[in-house]
């Protein structure tokens, strides 16, 4: 890991890439990685407890899932992330996206795009995961809206959709 | 009657907004950046029970980037209440929104508000504050005492007996009398049951924004379920004009109560007419647990009497709520919790229903979710099984031969309304007894029942089954009112404005159903606007489950008067009869087979000839409030050394009339369903000797998550209500009543032990076996 300094207002300089976009911003050490996310535009990375409880922060970085509420902006240097933003949009959106709206998993949507990534995270891993599996993964993203009943039926949805794409771009 | 030919209600459509939700659009309350907006902060009270002698700001005012800090001397003294109710509210005024007394640890001090949230915290590190502490009281028969008396201040209106702590009182109200109290009687039992204090824990926390617009007017941006109401209350403690107030609603993250209350709106729009800058304010987790609002805590008596032949003689219900410090829906809920469960089963003889809201120096309790409900059906529902048991018949057949019959009335109705006497109402549509007998072959009743009790008498966990039954109500009668506002475009699509708060319930996709339903549209013609007290048309906004049934009364009125407009403008166009001709599919066709499109319509109306808009709005208030009934089914499992219980199988069958939207009623009833068994199992708050909430974060206040979950279905059952649109009745609150009384009545199926005080934590049940 490169060393990164302070400049004279106390502040680091830290460059990571962020929805296949570069960044480069000066960030306090006391900023957490969800408010730096927030402050670039990228609203769909929720706050709903700050602790690392609920999960509507939840965020790929370099591969993993993590809850950015917790983590110090820092952390960000030098890493790869994605938030709901950078799976799909709207016009074009990621199939677990899909797979989250057909199973009407969404009631109020604010636990979503974190619940979202988490799905990307286990189906990265796991493409045909269990029941048990899934309700596992999903354990950290609380929602107290569905019961998390769709929301398991739509992480099925989304394996089976994204096993039978042949090309492999949403991967 | 039943009409199957609906083309886009009663469809599992898609949610109109779950995409953009999914894709993460900034559509949350949060999720704007206003240019140099401040931060503003509450400083807490940290004692339950004070008054501030001195409050000195000076250090805080120095903190570099704090614009403006406000206390009680700075703020209107204007008594209300933060209850998102109908004008005039049935709960007492007895808040300010800045006082000189704090009643509880989580209560106002003071309000700061600066460039960065940091500078705004660090600002309140800095205030300093003299007390004088006060005595306080937690317990509410201890508070009845008026040894300490909560609300001393001579200006707060509408207190029943202040002196007493007394927020709301309903004095032995006897709906019916027939025979000495418990003279038929052959067994007389009596109970009591508790229920502690309960979060709502919607996952986005309490959020507002206030900012002065281009004409000095002041625009609330904040996530509320009673947009109407936070204006006018906002005007009432602020007095300035309605006219000057705008409340705009985004997309909610989950309101269940929370947010029927006006909770951040007025401090907040305080601060932006003080700096004239937009200000934002949003609660820490810690303050959703413990400054928003929580469900009452109750100690519900009940006393019923039962024949041998199944009769129910007496029913004697007794209910106390611990109102907290203040006391929004103080009475209201109250009245609920027999009003909304009273009428379930017929009483022969005698019925009464008593009780009181008491303020302590605790958290505040409001509305949420079941509403006084869940308070009266964990008794109620606990004590059928117990009667069943004692005359030696079967706890389903004991319900099926006393509930409420299509076409049968209840004295409650009319005797208790929401804070005053109700209104007489008929069953109209019942599916009870289908829900029953569906749950009972899906949960495999009868051979499950059997099954378990051999195997219970081998094996240290314990199986067990039980069941329970509820209603609720589908609006307020008579008082809530929606209304909708339908204008044609000329590609033939349509805008709803409506006033009805869609708060993540789906209501903006069911009304937009209903709407198209009417108008021989698809879904996608349908554009939604909702809950802009600016854009839209009133309403009373989302609670007391009245979305569907009063706002979707609402929109269907509308969407048939736009109908009529359409069918007047083509009969001039065709030359036809407006008796010949009908609405389809985007199109009016003649009986003689002439059709023209919606597009040519209303072309023909924007530019050619006799130019108009054609448009239409319509009002719905509800002249009765139609129950929805469940029947909840449990089957359970009881670890006897370590006092564990695991929910295996659980069933919940709804009749809400016809679903408009099947999968997002469906979600509703998942929702409360989970909600309930939480609160059965874990929920609750540990308070320590001086008030303190010690469990106010995720990590101590475990609500369920995926993991929690086994088997969970929802199951609708399908009737007709015909005074509901389409057919329809509420579903959003009812779920949350039954998995309290559903899994206590199971857990005493599998060992013999009736579980009256909610959560039934492991300690409590080894505790329950030890006792045995």
């Amino acid at each position: 890991m490169k060393k990164i300094t302070r400049n004279a207002q106390g502040f680091f300089n830290i460059s990571f890439i962020l929805n296949s976009k570069d960044f480069s911003v000066d960030v306090s050490p006391k900023e957490t990685l969800l408010d730096l996310i927030r402050m670039l535009g990228y609203k769909g990375t929720k706050r709903g407890c700050d602790s690392g409880d609920c999960g509507s922060c939840a965020i790929i970085m370099n591969s993993v899932t993590v809850v950015s509420c917790v983590l110090p902006a820092l952390y960000a240097d030098g890493k790869e992330i994605i938030t709901i933003e950078g799976l799909g949009d709207v016009s074009n959106p990621h199939p677990i996206q899909s797979a989250f709206v057909e199973a009407g998993a969404v009631q109020c949507g604010f636990c979503i795009p974190g619940m979202i990534m988490t799905t990307k995270f286990l189906l990265d891993r796991i493409e045909n995961p269990d029941e048990k599996t899934i309700k596992h993964y999903l354990d950290g993203n609380l929602c107290r809206c569905t019961g998390y009943i769709k929301q398991v039926n739509a992480v099925k949805l989304a394996s089976s959709k994204l096993k039978n794409i042949k090309n492999r771009k949403w991967r | 009657m039943e009409n199957n030919n609906f083309k886009v209600v009663n469809k599992r459509l898609e949610k109109i907004d779950s995409l953009a939700l999914a894709c993460g659009k900034p559509m949350f309350c949060d999720d704007i950046d206003i240019t140099a907006m401040l931060y503003g902060k509450i400083m807490f009270s940290p004692h339950p029970h004070a008054l501030i002698k001195n409050i000195d700001v000076s250090r805080a005012l120095e903190v570099k980037g704090v614009e403006a800090i406000v206390t009680y001397k700075d703020i209107p003294r204007i008594p209300h209440t933060t209850a998102g109710q109908g004008y005039p509210e049935p709960s007492p005024y007895d808040t300010y929104i800045l006082d000189k007394k704090v009643r509880y640890v989580g209560d106002r001090v003071c309000a700061v508000c600066a460039k960065t949230l940091e500078a705004a915290n660090e600002a309140i590190s800095k205030i300093k504050v003299e007390w004088e502490i006060l005595p306080a009281v937690f317990d509410p028969f201890e508070s009845l005492k008026g040894k300490v008396v909560i609300h001393d201040e001579p200006d707060s209106k509408n207190i029943p007996d202040a002196r007493h702590n007394i927020a709301a009182e309903v004095k032995e109200l006897v709906m019916q009398k027939k025979t000495e109290w418990f003279e038929e009687a052959d067994y007389v039992i009596e109970n009591e049951y508790t229920i502690p204090y309960l979060q709502h824990c919607a996952i986005e926390p309490h959020t507002t924004i206030t900012y002065l617009d281009e004409y000095g007017r002041l625009v609330i941006r904040t996530s509320t379920q009673v947009p109407w109401h936070v204006r006018r209350i906002v005007a009432q403690t602020l007095n300035i004009p309605i006219k000057k107030i705008r409340v705009i609603k985004p997309r909610i993250g989950g309101g269940f109560g929370s947010k029927q209350e006006i909770m951040l709106e007025d401090i907040c729009a305080f601060l932006t007419l003080k700096t004239s800058r937009a200000v934002k304010m949003e609660y820490t987790r810690k303050d959703v647990f413990v400054s928003s609002r929580t469900r009452h805590p109750a100690i519900i008596k009940l006393k019923t009497g039962v024949k041998k032949d199944g009769t129910i003689t007496d029913i004697d219900l007794d209910v106390t709520l611990n109102a907290g410090a203040y006391g929004p829906h103080a009475l209201t809920v109250l009245m609920c919790s027999g009003s909304h469960t009273l009428p379930m089963y017929k009483v022969k003889n005698n019925l009464k229903f008593s009780g009181r809201s008491v303020y302590t120096n605790l958290p505040v309790a409001g509305a949420y979710r079941g509403y006084g409900a869940t308070q009266g059906f964990f008794p109620l529902e606990s004590q059928m099984d117990i009667m069943a048991e004692k005359i030696g018949m079967d706890p389903v057949e004991f319900r099926k031969r006393n509930y409420i019959k299509l076409g049968e009335t209840s004295p409650v109705f009319k005797a208790m309304g929401e804070g005053r006497e109700g209104v007489e109402q008929s069953i109209k549509s019942i599916g009870l007894i289908e829900a029953i007998d569906r749950g009972l072959n899906e949960i495999k009743w009868y051979e499950k029942k059997e099954k378990y009790q051999k195997l219970n008498q081998k094996s240290s966990i314990k199986y067990g089954l039980g069941m329970a039954c509820m209603m609720q109500g589908s609006g307020i009668a008579e008082i809530d009112m929606g209304s909708a506002t339908i204008k044609m475009n000329e590609d033939g699509s349509f805008n709803l404005l409506i006033g009805a708060t869609d708060l993540g319930t789906g209501s903006d996709t069911i009304l937009a159903q209903i709407a198209a339903e009417a108008l021989g549209v698809e879904l996608s013609d349908i554009i939604v606007y909702s809950s802009d007290t600016d854009l839209t048309p009133f309403d009373v906004g989302a609670y007391a489950s009245s979305t569907t049934f009063v706002s979707g009364g609402a929109v269907k009125k509308a969407a048939d008067l736009v109908r009529d407009i359409i069918i007047e403008d083509a009969s001039k166009i065709l030359k036809e009869p407006k008796e010949n001709l009908r609405v389809e599919n985007k199109s009016v066709i003649s009986k003689s087979g002439k059709k023209i499109s919606f597009k040519e319509i209303a072309n023909t109306a924007f530019y050619y000839h006799d130019q108009h808009q054609i448009i239409a709005s319509a009002s719905h208030y509800g002249k009765t409030s139609p129950p929805p009934f469940a029947a909840h089914f449990a089957e359970i499992s009881v670890d006897t050394r370590t006092g564990i219980i695991n929910v295996l199988n659980y069933i919940a069958c709804v009749d809400c009339g016809t679903a408009i939207n099947p999968t997002l009623a469906e979600g509703q009833n998942d929702g409360a369903v989970v909600n309930g068994i939480g609160h059965t199992l874990s929920e609750g708050f540990e308070i320590s000797s001086n008030g303190t909430v010690l469990n106010a974060n995720f990590r101590r206040y475990k609500i369920l998550t995926s993991k929690d979950i086994t088997n969970i279905k929802s199951i609708l059952i399908s009737t007709y209500e015909p005074d509901g649109p389409y057919g329809a009745k509420s579903v959003s609150e009812i779920g949350i009543n039954g998995p309290l009384p559903a899994i206590s009545n199971a857990i005493y199926n599998a060992i013999k032990v009736r579980l009256t005080e909610a959560p039934f934590t492991p300690d409590k049940v080894l505790k329950a076996l030890k006792k045995k």
